[in-house]
């Protein structure tokens, strides 16, 4: 029998459907082979009875004709999103500990569908990061390695932990987020396929936050199938996030596989960086061939303040993020650090409980929003941010979606770039744009590099015009074929 | 402008960070590279521009003035890394 931790989401729902195997095989598949891979640190928390139980539940469905639509199907769910009484830390020594009464809303809907929760993945801490190296639960070792190599990789971030389980299949799909790149990224470099819907499609109820301006939840999946039918039960009006959109959510899935025949295709002439690897042009190139050949206009276009966005992010999102993570204060939940009174222990918990990017962060959003400083840094970011979803705005009156590379380059040895925070920052340099502009991008596999790690293409399309680009997503990974999963060098 | 030491110890008094002092240096060092690095967004004629204050243009929604949630006091407490008699437990700040 061939291993059920293999099959994709719709091989796995058709499966179980058709009663070939039971959802308590399939998630006991899954939890064996998340105990096989604890030397990857993807998985923060197991949670194997309720597991158990819900597939049950599942298969009583199942038998009575009554299965939802991601009946059975076992998720890694990021450890940003609060799950109702299991542990959920934001990867920071701060929520150690930290045990939500509530459940978030993207993931109560995941379980109303049906789907099946195996644990909770470590990232960076509160999502800030790009190689899940600033989680105070250690870093997240990428199932990929260099063709004939054992250096350990980053899997990306800062969904690491999910990309990374996706990917050795310790899962059939997970939540991600993504604030400038954290779904985009680490699918990227993983072989996988990742979404960020526009902003306000996934309600952020329940989501530790980072910055409200940006942040997205989204899927990451092994195909454009399998992330499209998961975003379809993420996304959803809800009254709880006064941000969240009222528009009607179609069925994703319908979208992929549909010709894209006479849709023009931007491709933005400031993503050619200087210096970029010849393997990232290569794959782009690739891209716009495939688009073309699949009956697609090409268009050049300009998004002229496209180098103005990673500066901007770097005020936006800590200034946001300063403001977030003032209720930290080791008050109402978290840990507390033992003062002398009220102030010395706010600080000393603070202190203690975040890691040095966090601090860092938090440090520079409280610079930019400081008196005198508002208008030089935040104001002005603000003002780029216009500048540069005006970009967007006038590129989308010529052209139906964009195309881009999704990273500035493969997945990278541990430890390689975490001493100089901005070229840490650079890993964004593509994906960030959309957040700062809030409209939809996803990453899909294109092709590999000569050493054998994975690379994608970004796909961005107007304000909830995702299913334009997962049509587009869906022709490139059709032309590129589906990348192998690695081979399973960690199973113990 | 640059950052000094005073003003890391400014900005972390203001963040409610414990820094110690052999940490101010170091950095300082650090949010000036960073800071530095995003004044290039300086180049830039914004005089004309409207800074963004929503992602998506949507009307900011309302709800009804009603009490629709609530009455578990032990779920609130239920994280409180110090609780007594259904309160928070903090340090006494009025003499």
């Amino acid at each position: 029998m061939t291993d059920l931790t293999d099959l994709d989401l719709t091989a796995a729902r058709d499966g179980l459907v058709a009663k070939k195997f039971s959802a308590v095989e399939l998630t006991s598949a899954y939890l064996g082979a998340i105990d096989a891979a604890k030397g990857l640190n993807a998985y923060l928390v197991t949670t194997p009875e309720q597991a158990l139980a819900m597939a049950a539940k599942s298969d009583e469905r199942i038998a009575n004709g009554r299965a939802r639509p991601l009946e059975g199907i076992p998720l890694g769910i990021k450890d940003l999103f609060c799950t109702q009484g299991v542990e959920t830390t934001a990867g920071s020594k701060i929520l150690q500990g930290f045990r939500p009464t509530y459940e978030s809303t993207v993931t109560s809907q995941l379980w109303k569908a049906g789907a099946v929760m195996l644990g909770k993945l470590n990232l960076d801490e509160f999502a800030m990061g790009s190689s899940n190296e600033t989680s105070a639960y250690g870093p997240v070792i990428s199932p990929w390695r260099r063709k004939g190599g054992t250096e350990p990789l980053v899997p990306g971030g800062s969904s690491g932990g999910s990309a990374a389980a996706v990917a050795a299949h310790l899962c059939v799909a997970a939540t991600g987020t993504d604030t400038g790149g954290s779904i985009r990224q680490p699918a990227a470099i993983g072989g996988l396929v990742g979404i960020k819907p526009t902003y306000g499609r996934c309600s952020r109820w329940g989501v530790v936050a980072f910055a409200s301006s940006l942040d997205q939840a989204g899927p990451i999946a092994r195909s454009v199938a399998d992330c499209a039918t998961m975003l379809t039960h993420m996304c959803g009006h809800d009254p709880k996030d006064s941000t969240s959109a009222s528009q009607p959510v179609p069925d994703f899935g319908q979208s992929v596989g549909q010709s894209i025949r006479g849709l023009k295709i931007g491709i933005p002439k400031e993503y050619r960086l200087d210096g970029m690897p010849d393997a990232i042009g290569r794959e782009w190139d690739k891209g716009i061939a495939w688009l073309k050949e699949a009956g697609a206009e090409i268009v050049e276009i300009s998004l002229p303040h496209t180098k103005y966005a990673l500066p901007a992010y770097y005020i936006v999102a800590p200034a946001e993020a300063s403001s977030n993570l003032a209720r930290y204060d080791g008050v109402r939940y978290g840990n507390r650090a033992a003062g002398r009174d009220l102030i010395d222990t706010y600080e000393r918990t603070r202190a203690e409980g975040f890691g040095r990017e966090v601090r860092r962060r938090i440090m520079i959003g409280t610079y930019v929003l400081s008196a005198g400083y508002y208008d030089a840094y935040y104001i002005k970011a603000q003002k780029l941010r216009t500048l540069i979803a005006q970009d967007f705005e006038n590129a989308f009156t010529k052209v139906d979606a964009i195309l881009t590379p999704a990273t500035p380059g493969p997945a990278f040895p541990i430890g390689s770039k975490t001493s100089d925070p901005l070229e840490m920052y650079l890993n964004d340099v593509f994906t960030v744009t959309v957040n700062l502009a809030g409209l939809p991008g996803m990453s899909v596999p294109s092709g590999m590099t000569e050493d054998g790690l994975p690379l994608g293409l970004q796909v961005i399309a107007r304000p909830f015009e995702e299913e334009t680009m997962i049509k587009v997503a869906s022709v490139i990974e059709t032309a590129a074929g589906r990348i192998k999963a690695p081979t399973k060098w960690w199973r113990s | 402008m640059s950052v000094d030491a005073a003003t890391v110890k400014r900005i972390a008094k203001l963040a409610r960070i414990r820094v110690e002092d052999g940490e101010l240096a170091p950095l300082a060092a650090e949010l000036d590279t960073i800071l530095h690095w995003v004044e290039q967004l300086g180049e830039v004629n914004t005089a004309s521009v409207e800074p963004m204050n929503s992602v998506m243009p949507m009307d900011l929604k309302r709800r009804a003035d009603q009490v629709s949630d609530g009455g578990y006091p032990e779920d609130v407490l239920a994280n409180a890394p110090e609780q007594r008699h259904g309160f928070f437990v903090v340090h006494k700040i009025v003499e």
